[in-house]
């Protein structure tokens, strides 16, 4: 046995001198790169675009993080509701690239006079992946599940957020009742008027599933789940991959285009782009701006900018003093340079934020006048709060310990904005506790004074920002301002009753009025979040909220 | 023998139980909400609080780690929370990634490692000596998470040899049956897919091996140092033996015995240090299982998580003070 060993060793040793070429012989290197270039020649057809370009039916497309969950009713993570979409129809959905509603599973939809009563027609011979019809009942099994606690359709662990948030938690549903009256026709009933119901209605939390499938699958179902999308699912490998295969009786013509879709897990953003580079996926999300350069230096791939549909901001905490004082809150809203911070750390993918919501969202409102950068006014300020020689006290700013895809580095644009308070004699220090204390913290709203955070909004509907992050009722919650302001709540809770869009929109505006005066927050940006692809990818329209729809991707 | 083995794994019993206190009351000293994190910031206060009590962490810590204890000694390792699935099932994949990194990283390791510290031995002071030690401070030294980009710079991007991600293909898919890929393939007698297989082995296990495998070269290097001005060797020396038999048959032998302490702790080590490569390699390993789950406040997934990593690194240890008498008969466990 010994000498088996030491004769190993003697073999292994040759085999490694032989390798290693001992401590660098450059001839011998040389040789072997020629050949490995070779092989890679041979080995990687996707460097080669005219060998697999024309016939690519497979997308990878690699991403930051991987899905808690494939049951999209159970989860409120975008990671996990953009695997969901291929999967799953709702009874609406949004157009490609905006957040405006149009028909899905339903073909159409009767509204009564008095805002209570939806009437859906379904599209007729649609089938789940397992085989079994899509007709009303399954709809009407689907909201049951999401509104009845005691379903036994819902299983351990499981809690219907969306469902919660949008239609109202047990005891104060929107949804009073939900019944078919025929196979395609199924009626919504409202205990009140909703607003943004359709737009509600068309999220992809509300996909519709096989009832047979959760029925046999049961808590197995988030793992395998069912739906009537362009594509089937096939396969989880938690924490590196998910494949999903073209649904062949796909309801809606000629879709999907591919024949496979493998969405994989990368973490670190390098590492993506670097597989990106080599071949080993078509398409990446968030690309890191400081990136940019290095893809537009490569022709064979391309940029794909998503529509800005967030907002990144410096919100005061009331609790503390002196930001219980509007005019200390103005003046700091004064002394940020946001040009400046864009340029220096967004490479230019972002616009300076004036209202809590995003420009390109319905009902914001563009007469709302910025607190431009101006250093003289924001001392005046403080003088005229009490503090002509700047705050006493060193602020506690939280900055964001994590990337995200409306603030890409949170450390360093919090020191920015250290080096402009300065400047007006506001001492800050940083604090970047990790992301969950980070935002236990922030709750809690006892450590803090001024906090950093960013919104990207779910349903293409500006109460989702404005009510949802301002409003006292998101106390404790999303208003980690602790803002209370008795008029704009009366203005937000209005405009969920009002069903006329012209009419909300006008109230929207005067909440955004309010706000800007009130300055609870310091809008910072809204970002255009980055997408790099190979060059070769068309029909990939990138969504605002971020699900985007696969099934009308191609290769060239 | 047979009762020193007895004893040693009676010790892993307190060993183990210890782990789970530390384990369980540093998670529990983290702050963070778990509900919070799992849910989102996007979900209600009601299903928060609904969560909180269905986990039991509305309860003492005390408690929760009783509730706990009793469901490990009954051979249930728990439910991760964010994805409700029982750890039991979910982790096996992630477990078979890591070995399979660990164990292409310590081969790697251990094989430049000893022949190199084996050679600046018997050249002492030569070129060689010279520069491997000093590629072997420099390893010592290198950063994983630096070292990990810069081979996917220069292997995949610039030379194209080697992919920079992943585990396999995913155009091409390996279907697992062990999870370990490598002998997947080897069932399956798909040589090409093998072949795949170790490609997307070889930069992570050497970003991943090359701090032991500094380790390793240095600690054979001075063992070997010390054995070689023994008598023994200078007297087979003047027997006239050729210089390499007695290195590699006479020498080696009694200089691997620290050496193998060494790759023993730097297994376990790796185990622990395998959390950057595998981000950086997007390796679904059980470093990256653990560290997601830290984020996420999946308290019954970290402490499951490791007390099997801790469980594996004492088998380790027990595995080489056995692998000890094997090597050396003078070792006498009376």
């Amino acid at each position: 046995m010994k000498k088996w060993s030491s004769l190993a060793l003697a073999v292994t040793l040759g085999a490694v001198l032989t390798l290693s070429g001992c401590g660098g012989n450059n001839k011998n290197a040389g040789t072997e790169a020629t050949a490995g270039t070779n092989a890679a020649a041979t080995t990687a057809p996707e460097s080669s675009p005219d060998a697999a370009a024309s016939t690519q039916d497979t997308l990878i497309l690699g991403r930051g993080g991987d899905s808690a969950s494939l049951d999209p009713a159970i989860v409120t993570d975008g990671e996990s509701l953009k695997i969901a979409h291929q999967v799953f129809d709702s009874l609406l959905e949004y157009k490609p690239g905006t957040s405006e509603v149009q028909p899905s599973l339903a073909d159409s939809w009767e509204v009564s006079a008095d805002g209570l009563t939806y009437t859906f027609k379904l599209h007729p011979g649609v089938k789940f992946h397992d085989g079994t019809d899509f007709d009303a009942e399954a709809v009407v099994f689907n909201f049951t599940r999401w509104s009845d606690p005691a379903s036994e359709f819902k299983f351990e662990g499981d809690s219907f957020d969306y469902y919660d948030s949008m239609f109202g938690p047990d005891g104060s549903r929107v949804i009073k009742e939900v019944k078919a009256v025929d196979a395609t026709t199924v009626q919504f009933t409202l205990n009140q008027p909703q607003a943004p119901f359709l737009q509600n209605i068309a999220m992809t939390s509300f996909g519709i599933a096989s009832p047979t499938a959760i029925k046999e699958k049961k808590e197995n179902f988030k793992n395998e789940p069912v739906g009537t999308g362009p594509f089937v699912f096939t396969e989880w490998k938690h924490n590196d991959s998910i494949t999903l295969d073209k649904n062949p009786n796909y309801w809606k013509e000629g879709l999907p285009k591919l024949n496979k879709v493998i969405v994989r897990s990368i973490p670190d953003n390098s590492a993506r782009f670097n597989a990106l580079q080599n071949g080993e996926i078509d398409l990446m999300e968030d690309l890191s701006p400081d990136d940019l350069s290095t893809l537009e230096g490569n022709t064979e791939l391309q940029k794909i900018e998503r529509p800005p549909f967030n907002v990144a901001y410096l919100g005061f905490n009331f609790n503390k003093k002196p930001f219980d004082n509007v005019k200390v809150r103005q003046a700091l809203n004064y002394a940020v340079n946001k040009q400046a911070i864009i340029d220096a750390f967004f490479s230019g993918q972002a616009t300076a934020a004036v209202n809590p919501m995003p420009p390109s969202l319905w009902g914001y409102n563009d007469a709302v006048k910025d607190y431009e950068y101006d250093l003289d006014k924001a001392k005046a300020l403080l003088a005229e709060a009490g503090y002509p020689d700047g705050l006493p006290d060193t602020v506690t700013l939280y900055a964001m310990p994590v990337s995200r895809p409306y603030m890409p580095d949170g450390k360093k644009v919090a020191e920015a904005i250290q080096a402009d308070w300065e400047k007006i004699g506001v001492k800050t220090v940083i604090e970047s506790p990790e992301w969950a204390t980070y935002l236990d913290d922030t709750k809690a709203g006892e450590k803090d004074d001024i906090y950093m955070l960013g919104w990207t909004g779910d349903n293409g509907d500006p109460d989702n920002f404005l009510y949802t992050l301002l409003d006292k009722d998101a106390i404790p919650g999303n208003n980690r301002s602790f803002y209370v302001n008795e008029e704009l709540h009366t203005i937000l809770i209005n405009a969920q009753k009002e069903t006329d869009q012209a009419k909300r929109s006008d109230l929207y505006k005067q909440a955004q009025e309010i706000i800007k005066a009130d300055a609870p927050w310091i809008p910072l940006v809204h970002t255009t979040p980055l997408l790099a692809a190979k060059a070769n990818l068309k029909g990939y329209v990138p969504g605002p909220t971020g699900t985007e729809y696969y099934s009308e991707i191609y290769f060239e | 023998m047979n009762s020193y083995l007895l004893k040693r794994v009676m010790v892993l019993i307190p060993v183990l139980i210890g782990m789970t206190i530390i384990v369980f009351s540093i998670i529990h000293a983290i702050p963070g909400d778990p509900a919070e994190t799992i849910l989102g910031q996007k979900a209600t206060e009601q299903s928060k609080q609904a969560l909180r009590e269905q986990l039991g962490l509305d309860k003492p810590w005390l408690q929760q780690y009783f509730n706990y204890m009793g469901d490990l000694l009954q051979g249930d390792l728990g439910t991760s929370i964010r994805t409700k699935t029982p750890i039991a099932e979910e982790i096996m994949p992630y477990l078979a990634a890591t070995l399979e990194l660990t164990a292409a990283s310590m081969l790697f390791a251990t094989i430049v490692g000893v022949n190199a510290g084996i050679l600046s031995a018997w050249r002492q002071n030569s070129w060689f000596d010279y520069t491997a030690m000093i590629i072997a401070l420099i390893g010592v030294s290198m950063p994983i998470f630096w070292l990990g980009l810069m081979e996917q710079l220069l292997f995949a991007l610039k030379l194209h040899w080697l992919p920079s991600i992943g585990r396999m293909d995913q155009r091409n898919p390996v279907e697992s049956i062990t999870n370990l890929y490598i002998i997947d393939t080897i069932i399956a007698g798909q040589w090409g897919q093998l072949w795949t297989v170790i490609k997307h082995l070889i930069l992570p296990s050497i970003a991943l091996g090359t701090i032991p495998m500094a380790i390793i070269a240095r600690m054979t290097r001075s063992s070997m140092l010390e054995v070689m001005n023994s008598d023994y060797i200078r007297t087979a020396k003047a027997k006239g033996m050729s210089q390499f038999l007695v290195v590699y048959k006479h020498a080696l032998k009694n200089a691997l015995i620290p050496v193998l302490t060494v790759v023993g702790l730097q297994t376990g080590a790796l185990l622990g240090g395998a959390v950057l490569t595998e981000t950086i390699f997007a390796w679904p390993g059980v470093g990256r299982y653990i560290f997601e789950a830290i984020s996420a406040r999946d308290y019954p997934v970290i402490q499951t998580g490791i007390l099997i990593i801790a469980f594996i690194f004492v088998v380790i240890n027990l595995l080489v003070d056995l692998l000890y008498a094997a090597v050396d008969p003078r070792i006498n466990y009376k």
